[in-house]
């Protein structure tokens, strides 16, 4: 059995989960301060992918990204960097595809703080950045987790996505979902299911592992 | 000597009120304030810490603009240098005793000298969820102390405190507050509770 889409579904869920986590906790800190109209149709713009038909989103990635047209054009000119039918592409993808999993547990989080924990790190003499590092965040672990494994998950399981901006190259983009696809295809069925059970194992772990965290970790901040 | 000439928009239930506040603290002073709820005690505190923005006027303190409404100058909190303590204490759950205090300082002696002023020295590598009330009401205000800010903002800061714990804390309150010549202001539910220590008074209507 070729192992290869499964770590490559592992490499692209893990970057993606690394990256959004960099960007996405000082975004979903950002958005949970607040509510101007500027702010709400930024939120709803991330929250796209979540009600979105994954091909749709595909399709507008291939065509941004495409070496042929405008960005993809200019992003293979001047930096040398095709986001088709490429590994990078995926991450690009991926990332854009599970912002709303990262950003709104946090920001959720974030908003159920008492205002009053940053207001007394403030008073304090502490900046924004010191107030979320060391008071906001370590409260709001529990959420924090359970962002960084929906996330993971989530990439785990992107079909759509990848498909129309990565394709179905061996070792490069053609990561399990895509393989499971490609096994049905060829009806070599005890290959999809080998592919199948994997994922839905490593999944069900992840979740159940957010569970069994969360019931002795999440704790009102209230005490 | 800090200076307030302050308007600023209440939400009441019946609509909207407005928050005049016109009055000077003479530095080192003790002034209590009391009055009905919602009459805008905690909020005039905020304003003060900078942690609310009025619409109209002026807080100077010791000469510097700390807020002006028409030259749009206001000094973020954390450049006020005050000490607060929150009705409902706002302690950070995540950090024990010592880490609330060594938050705010690196000055160890000082430190030291609060946890035994707050009788928290036996408590220090306990989170707040393993601090009685009181234990957590003192912890807010030698947190707030801890900075030794200029001016002490003290919302309800003994309502969980029995009588002798309030009246030995209030003791070592006293020397503090003067040694470091800190202006305190303290809303209370319970004016008597001050009689003796507050200079002045200030009463909202």
């Amino acid at each position: 059995m070729d192992l290869s889409p499964i770590w490559l579904t592992l490499k692209l869920a893990g970057i993606t989960t690394l990256i959004l986590l960099v960007i996405g906790l000082p975004f979903a800190w950002w958005l949970s301060r607040g509510r101007s109209l500027f702010k709400i149709i930024i939120e709803a713009f991330i929250t796209m992918p979540l009600v979105l038909p994954p091909s749709v989103l595909g399709f507008y990635l291939l065509l941004a990204f495409s070496p042929q047209h405008g960005l993809g054009k200019w992003l293979q000119k001047v930096f040398d960097v095709q986001f088709v039918f490429s590994f990078q592409g995926l991450v690009l993808a991926s990332v854009i595809y599970s912002v709303p999993f990262m950003v709104g547990p946090v920001k959720s989080a974030l908003q159920q703080l008492p205002s009053a924990l940053a207001e007394a790190s403030y008073t304090l003499g502490k900046t924004e950045w010191q107030t979320f590092r060391y008071v906001l965040l370590p409260n709001i672990k529990p959420s924090l987790l359970t962002a960084a494994i929906l996330t993971f998950a989530h990439t785990l399981g992107e079909f759509g996505v990848v498909l129309m901006i990565g394709g179905s190259i061996p070792g490069v983009t053609r990561v399990a979902s895509i393989a499971v696809y490609d096994a049905v295809e060829q009806r070599d069925y005890a290959m999809a299911n080998n592919y199948s059970l994997i994922l839905f194992a490593i999944t069900f772990v992840l979740v159940t592992g957010v569970f069994v965290f969360n019931k002795y970790q999440a704790k009102s901040p209230l005490g | 000597m800090i200076s307030i000439a302050i308007e600023k928009k209440l939400k009441a239930y019946h609509g909207q009120q407005v928050l005049r506040v016109n009055r000077q603290f003479a530095t080192g002073s003790i002034t209590k304030i009391y009055g009905p709820s919602g009459s805008g005690k905690t909020t005039s505190l905020k304003v003060i810490a900078g942690l609310l923005t009025p619409e109209q006027g002026t807080i100077i303190t010791d000469g510097i603009t700390w807020f002006n409404a028409e030259t749009k100058i206001n000094l973020p909190p954390q450049k006020r240098n005050t000490g607060f303590v929150f009705q409902q204490y706002a302690l950070f759950p995540n950090m024990t005793v010592r880490q609330h205090l060594e938050y705010a300082t690196k000055d160890e002696a000082w430190i030291k000298r609060l946890l035994l002023l707050g009788k928290l020295d036996t408590l220090q590598e306990h989170k707040p969820d393993y601090l009685s009330g009181g234990q957590q009401q003192r912890l807010a205000i030698l947190r707030a102390l801890a900075t030794k800010p200029r001016i002490l903002l003290m919302d309800e800061p003994f309502s969980a405190l029995d009588a002798k714990m309030k009246a030995e804390l209030i003791m070592e309150l006293k020397t503090v507050i003067k040694e470091l010549n800190i202006t305190t202001l303290i809303v209370s539910h319970n004016p008597q509770e001050l009689e003796g220590w507050a200079d002045e008074e200030m009463v909202f209507e």
